[in-house]
């Protein structure tokens, strides 16, 4: 059984010290790309941690039987293993979550964040501290893409949550929230640059934070 | 001697095992294949289902469409590379519309597939977006379960509107589009039109069982 303090530090580096978003700036290419609403940013996020949590798991497991020069294409080929496997089994038994999530599923693979955790951190750690890094580094992931899609929905549609129907079902049909009535819209922030400017200010925001702690 | 042992340790072993990853890959793969595919086509099957009978008016058929398949020729005008199906429906033992199967090859990213429902005299009855691959959040609109965008073609001919209008606004058209994303809708109204085009020329054949 792992100690508690190593649970929280694992924890503190995947939300805070080294946030794969703001920190590491790993992974921005689905990052960017769909933010624009807190739907999108929370299926994506959720997805990709899944996916980290279940490929540094496995890595964990088999790191002493990979040879030293073959850890990126064994690496490599795992995540995109795993990635299909998911995708598949989520076609099959989730239809309606892979309708929502199946555009977003084949860009997890192509996510170097998790590659570079797989890397930096299974390959020399035990099973279950590996698995937990995959999860902490998975939700600090997801917890930048909710901010930056619910920054980008209100300024660029002036709702929040819309579209949770599409995920959840008939029981999330009245969660969207109109922020400003009769918004015109504004393009900037759904596009893609409006993905840069929210990031740029989110880092810039983290920075401040931990300046003054300092 | 001694580099042919260099050459098996640092190439052949390292060589071998990759080797063996991508066997044990391609075999946890190939199992789940086998394993999902059928029911992920009796779900793709039952979404399908679904909106191909929205592409007709409501009580304008009464009999069981996915069963009325029969072929239809890869031509240009629909979009499509290899043969695809078409679907008739009945009322009464009437034929009372038929429904396409179209691609839409130039969406923002790669093929639209759509299922296109036209009535006896030429009016579009529904149109639905059945695969894509469009920005999610920004060229999606095109789907049933995020807007009404594609009820726009419900009621069109090709008379209605007339020829230079079948455009989007922007390109002095008559169909509206979301700002930020033209390339979908541009492809998706060529692609009705393209279909309907290819109506013109062959209604009697395709509201029949005959081949076009």
């Amino acid at each position: 059984m792992m100690p508690w303090s190593e649970t929280r530090d694992i924890f503190y580096n995947g939300l805070w010290k080294q946030n794969p978003g703001i920190v590491q700036l790993l992974g921005l290419c689905p990052l960017l790309a769909v933010s624009n609403t807190v739907v999108n940013a929370l299926s994506l996020g959720l997805a990709t941690t899944l996916v980290m949590a279940i490929s540094s798991g496995s890595v964990a497991v088999i790191r002493n039987f990979i040879p030293n020069a073959l850890r990126i294409p064994t690496f490599v080929l795992l995540i995109a293993v795993l990635v299909t496997i998911v995708t598949l089994v989520i076609q099959a038994y989730a239809q309606p979550l892979y309708l929502i999530l199946g555009i977003f599923l084949p860009l997890i693979t192509t996510n170097c964040i998790i590659l570079a955790r797989v890397e930096a951190f299974a390959s020399k750690q035990p099973t279950a501290q590996s698995v937990l890094d995959g999860i902490a580094m998975g939700l600090g992931l997801t917890a930048v893409l909710v901010a930056l899609g619910a920054l980008r929905e209100v300024f660029g549609k002036g709702t929040l949550f819309s579209g949770f129907d599409l995920a959840l079902g008939e029981v999330a049909t009245g969660w969207t929230v109109t922020v400003f009535p009769d918004y015109p819209g504004f393009l900037l922030a759904v596009l893609p640059p409006g993905a840069f400017f929210g990031l740029g200010l989110l880092i810039a925001l983290r920075n401040l934070i931990q300046s003054r702690k300092a | 001697m001694k580099r042919i042992k260099h050459w098996a340790r640092d190439i052949l072993a390292p060589a071998a095992v990759l080797l063996l990853f991508s066997a044990i890959g391609a075999l946890l793969l190939s199992g789940t294949h086998q394993a999902t595919a059928p029911t992920i086509e009796i779900a793709e099957r039952a979404i399908k289902n679904r909106l191909l009978a929205q592409t007709l008016p409501p009580g304008s058929f009464d009999n069981d469409l996915s069963r009325a398949i029969y072929p239809l020729p890869s031509d240009p005008l629909l979009g499509l590379k290899r043969p695809a199906s078409r679907y008739l429906a009945t009322r009464d033992g009437q034929v009372s519309g038929v429904i396409l199967e179209a691609t839409a090859p130039d969406g923002y990213a790669g093929e639209i597939r759509l299922l296109i429902g036209i009535l006896p005299d030429g009016r579009i009855g529904g149109v639905r977006v059945t695969a894509h691959h469009e920005t999610p959040g920004l060229g999606d609109y095109i789907e049933i379960a995020r807007s009404p965008w594609i009820h726009q073609f419900d009621g069109t001919s090709l008379g209605h509107p007339d020829r230079a209008h079948w455009k989007v606004r922007k390109d002095g058209g008559s169909f509206d589009y979301v700002t930020g994303a033209t390339v979908t809708p541009r492809a998706i109204i060529k692609a009705v039109q393209g279909a309907l085009t290819y109506f013109a020329a062959h209604h009697a054949e395709l509201l029949s069982g005959e081949q076009p």
